[in-house]
């Protein structure tokens, strides 16, 4: 599902360290430990000497990023206190910051959505894809956003109406799009699949 | 554009505006010019002597919609098309001009902007600052010239926005002031660079170099086909084989055997004509902007507005 031909649907590569950027923030979720500490092997002292992490996830998870000569790292409960402190950097940074995430896509989303707030151009943070594919999605019909969705089809968690999950993305949202799943025959559903594993 | 309409017009004033440097005032003959947005060019059609030579202009006018401004530098050793238009065209001269085309726009989702001219390359930038100007956001222009005589447009954009123009020259032994520029912008700054081939790709680079990502650094470069031995096109598709001449162009020498091919910049910038090659028995010179190192080592595609080949038969998919 990674791969549906939508233009919309994000598509990420591997972390790579920018050699010439003054400061890096590292964003991390999760398992995107394992991209980070990839980063951080293939980096150099210079450029470690020039980043910040900023983790959110299981603290034992983060003991591998530790071993590195990071300038500094901060571990954060939730993805929500993370971005919060994403605000606190990036309210006054200049030229020259490169952002990096690395997570799953809700999670990415929501830092791209958030960097968007601080004129940073999407294509110019450098992504890689960790974890699970589960999806953060947006009801048409209410707005509201569910939160780590597995299934092709998944009742709304604030209105109720069942939902068909799309691959069709909203960078503006950080969500995919989900529409009403029996609009043509009311309780008719399709078969409802794991797919978002 | 190769399936736009092309619009006549007929050059209504002609204003030196520096040493080499004349504006031409273009009126349609029938009908009203389509407005464009700041940063974009026309194609001018030049029929110079027995051939067509068609030159990206960028357009210079400011508030009146009624006609086109542009502004051509007169250089000698290129393939005429200038020298036409300073000697040959008059008050009352027709001429064939493509519809507007932007190739290289404000990015509004920015929060600052920073344009940097060289010489004759500050001519997208005076709709540039106009725009940025009327939309209240904050931009600096830092335009350098070789000297006072050959910086058109330097005074009036000095009176414009005082505050905002920066002027160097070369004699007085003023530079744009590149490395100090990039450093403490806040982030959302993005740079526009136009002017000479040699500034333009040490700007980029000191761009990058200062850490800032290519999606904040932008630049307009035009470059005249380039010249060289003649050599025979064979156009597959069409069957037919042509003659490339030493100062043509292969697009010039398609369309002169009455062949469509596609194009819109004519200055290696866009990527429209983009040609694949069946085979050649040469090496193919690329003077084009836009191909990928790859691709250009494949030998696979060419830029044929602009690009050549030194051999004698090229193979083209068209």
């Amino acid at each position: 599902m990674l791969f549906s031909g939508i233009k919309s649907r994000p598509l990420y590569a591997t972390l790579q360290p920018d050699p010439f950027a003054r400061f890096n923030l590292v964003l991390v979720q999760g398992e995107g430990v394992n991209a980070a500490v990839r980063l951080l092997e293939c980096a150099g002292d210079q450029f470690r000497m020039r980043t910040t992490i900023l983790y959110a996830g299981a603290a034992q998870a983060a003991d591998r990023m530790r071993s590195f000569q990071i300038q500094r790292m901060q571990f954060l409960p939730t993805i929500e206190t993370l971005l919060v402190r994403v605000d606190g950097f990036l309210a006054t940074a200049m030229m020259g910051t490169r952002l990096y995430t690395a997570g799953t896509e809700g999670f990415m989303g929501q830092v791209i959505q958030h960097a968007g707030n601080y004129f940073i151009d999407h294509k110019s943070i450098i992504t890689e894809h960790c974890g699970s594919l589960a999806r953060r999605i947006q009801c048409i019909h209410c707005r509201g956003a569910t939160e780590n969705v597995t299934t092709n089809v998944v009742r709304c968690s604030h209105c109720g109406v069942d939902l068909l999950v799309r691959d069709h993305y909203s960078r503006r949202l950080a969500a995919f799009m989900a529409v009403s799943a029996d609009a043509e025959a009311p309780g008719t559903l399709p078969a409802i699949e794991k797919i978002f594993r | 554009m190769s399936d736009g309409r092309e619009i006549s017009v007929r050059v209504s004033d002609i204003t030196v505006v520096a040493k080499d440097i004349k504006r031409f005032r273009l009126q349609p003959i029938s009908g009203a010019l389509p407005l464009f947005s700041a940063g974009s060019h026309i194609v001018v059609s030049i029929f110079a002597d027995d051939r067509r030579i068609r030159n990206p202009y960028s357009l210079t006018s400011v508030g009146d919609p009624s006609g086109y401004d542009i502004s051509v530098l007169k250089t000698a050793n290129s393939r005429g098309g200038s020298v036409f238009m300073h000697e040959r065209v008059t008050k009352g001269t027709e001429l064939v001009i493509s519809q507007p085309v932007n190739l290289f726009p404000i990015n509004l989702s920015g929060r600052k902007h920073i344009l940097l001219a060289g010489g004759i390359g500050i001519t997208p930038f005076i709709t540039m600052a106009h725009q940025l100007a009327s939309l209240n956001q904050p931009f600096q222009l830092h335009y350098g010239s070789r000297s006072k005589e050959r910086g058109a447009y330097a005074e009036s954009l000095k009176e414009a926005f005082p505050d905002r123009v920066f002027l160097y020259r070369d004699d007085e032994g003023t530079f744009i002031p590149i490395d100090a520029l990039l450093r403490n912008q806040p982030l959302g700054t993005h740079l526009y660079v136009c002017g000479p081939e040699g500034m333009i790709n040490a700007f980029l680079k000191a761009g990058l170099a200062a850490g800032w990502p290519k999606e904040s650094l932008h630049a307009e470069r035009f470059i005249a086909p380039s010249s060289g031995k003649p050599f025979s096109v064979k156009l597959v598709r069409s069957g037919r084989t042509i003659k490339v001449d030493e100062h043509q162009s292969i697009l010039e020498a398609v369309e002169d055997a009455g062949v469509k091919a596609p194009y819109l910049c004519r200055g290696g910038a866009c990527g429209q004509c983009e040609t694949d090659v069946v085979s050649c028995d040469g090496e193919i010179v690329h003077s084009d902007n836009y191909l990928d190192p790859d691709v250009r080592k494949s030998g696979s595609k060419i830029m044929i507005c602009v690009s050549r080949l030194n051999g004698f038969e090229l193979a083209l998919n068209l």
